[in-house]
């Protein structure tokens, strides 16, 4: 018995396995397998699935333990959250820079009506707020929640962090992965509120010719426009504008290429797994987790309604009418939905291009879901 | 109707307003910029 006893360490981890646990273990099995099986955002969706069974085996040495004698120990996906996430929010911000550096406002600047797009499909995180609020949630996480409509990793995670959500680890989750299923959601959502006709109107793509002053004073302009708006946007909108003066400087390219590369993917490898902290069976595994599962799906589903009725609106006073499946475009999963408009356009005619008009749209609503998250936090503090 | 429901509904229209008038106020300061660059190259 004695030697039972001595030897019960062997059997502490296995005995300490919970139901909750092995849910987590299939849902981290699942992301995984949608990363790799289906492609789905691998990038995010693999090292977060990873770190949901690493932070779920029993006595995790990646997260903080005590040992008897010795006391406290810092687990390694804790420390990593604490540091990188809570106290700055570092790293959906250095994020930012390497997405900033990606993007090619051209399509943006040659027709900037289309900045309004991006605007109008940011309702949908309002709504989805007042949903969550229905439902029972409080303000500051019915806001965490609603953010998932931003369509955008960094801004809803770091939107919910700041407002100290207790729902990081789902909401983190629901954002990705409805990132990834928008060529699913986005086409189901517009024919619902669009006609065939509707979707073969065509539009001329006459672009104004972009200066490179015009480019390179752009990220300057709208972080300071944002910023002096929305303060509290600073951070999202000045790194994302830091990554594109680097781009459209021209000076730069080496640091436009590591942002773009290097540093966007040296962070979204340690984003992932980082954001497994929040991922823990006790707080993860339960009926809130499933609703904002449900409210993530109605925030992009929303938002794209919202979009399409805008330009729906706007046809009544336009004589040059837009295809309102642009307006679905203006949500900020860059380049997916853009794509998912494409497509449709020639499925409805087969001549109907409207990838740059999309493009357009699609990147506006980029800047639109940054300054969305700047507001909610200049808004939500002072309403609690 | 409960304080959270009528804040949600104060949020979603300060938060549009805010959102429409920063991406006019950047609309127009887009404008601006293709006119400035456009004399400059003319």
């Amino acid at each position: 018995m004695d030697f039972l006893s001595e030897m019960s360490f062997l059997t502490d981890g296995i005995l300490g396995i919970t139901w909750q646990m092995v849910v987590m273990y299939l849902v981290g099995g699942l992301l995984i397998y949608l990363a790799i099986k289906k492609k789905m955002e691998p990038a995010l969706l693999l090292p977060m699935g990873f770190g949901a069974i690493l932070v779920n085996i029993p006595f995790s040495g990646v997260l903080d333990y005590e040992i008897a004698g010795i006391g406290e120990v810092r687990g390694i996906i804790d420390w990593l959250f604490e540091t990188t996430i809570e106290a700055s929010e570092m790293l959906p911000l250095l994020l930012f820079i390497g997405i900033g550096a990606m993007i090619d406002f051209g399509p943006l600047l040659s027709n900037p009506k289309l900045l309004f797009f991006g605007a109008a499909a940011q309702f949908g995180i309002f709504l989805t707020i007042f949903v969550a609020s229905l439902l029972g949630f409080d303000l500051r996480d019915a806001a965490s929640i609603g953010i998932i409509g931003a369509a955008d990793g960094p801004t809803s995670i770091l939107v919910s962090q700041v407002l100290r959500s207790s729902y990081i680890g789902p909401i983190a989750v629901a954002a990705y992965s409805y990132m990834a299923l928008v060529p699913i959601i986005q086409p189901a959502a517009i024919k619902l509120v669009t006609t065939k006709k509707e979707r073969a109107i065509r539009m001329e793509y006459n672009p104004t010719s972009v200066s490179k002053t015009t480019r390179i004073l752009f990220p300057v302009v709208v972080t300071l426009i944002a910023g002096l708006v929305a303060p509290q946007s600073v951070a999202l909108v000045g790194f994302l504008m830091f990554g594109n003066l680097i781009r459209e400087c021209g000076v730069l390219e080496t640091l436009s290429q590591t942002a773009q590369n290097v540093l966007a993917n040296l962070i979204t490898l340690l984003l992932g797994i980082t954001i497994a902290a929040s991922m823990r069976a006790d707080s993860f595994v339960n009926l809130q987790t499933l609703i904002i599962m449900c409210l993530g799906l109605l925030a992009f589903i929303f938002d794209t309604i919202a979009g399409v009725l805008f330009a729906k609106v706007l046809n009544l006073f336009m004589k040059k009418k837009v295809n309102p499946m642009i307006g679905a475009a203006g949500i900020s999963a860059f380049p997916m939905s853009a794509r998912v408009v494409q497509k449709l356009g020639l499925e409805a005619d087969n001549q109907n291009h409207l990838l740059m008009h999309a493009v357009g749209a699609n990147v506006s609503g980029q800047i639109a879901s940054v300054i969305a998250g700047g507001v909610i936090l200049g808004l939500v503090p002072a309403m609690l | 109707m409960d304080v959270n429901m009528i804040n949600s509904l104060l949020l979603m229209g300060k938060g549009m307003v805010a959102i429409f008038v920063v991406i006019l106020v950047i609309y127009l300061a887009v404008l601006i910029l293709h006119r400035a660059t456009n004399r400059k190259s003319s």
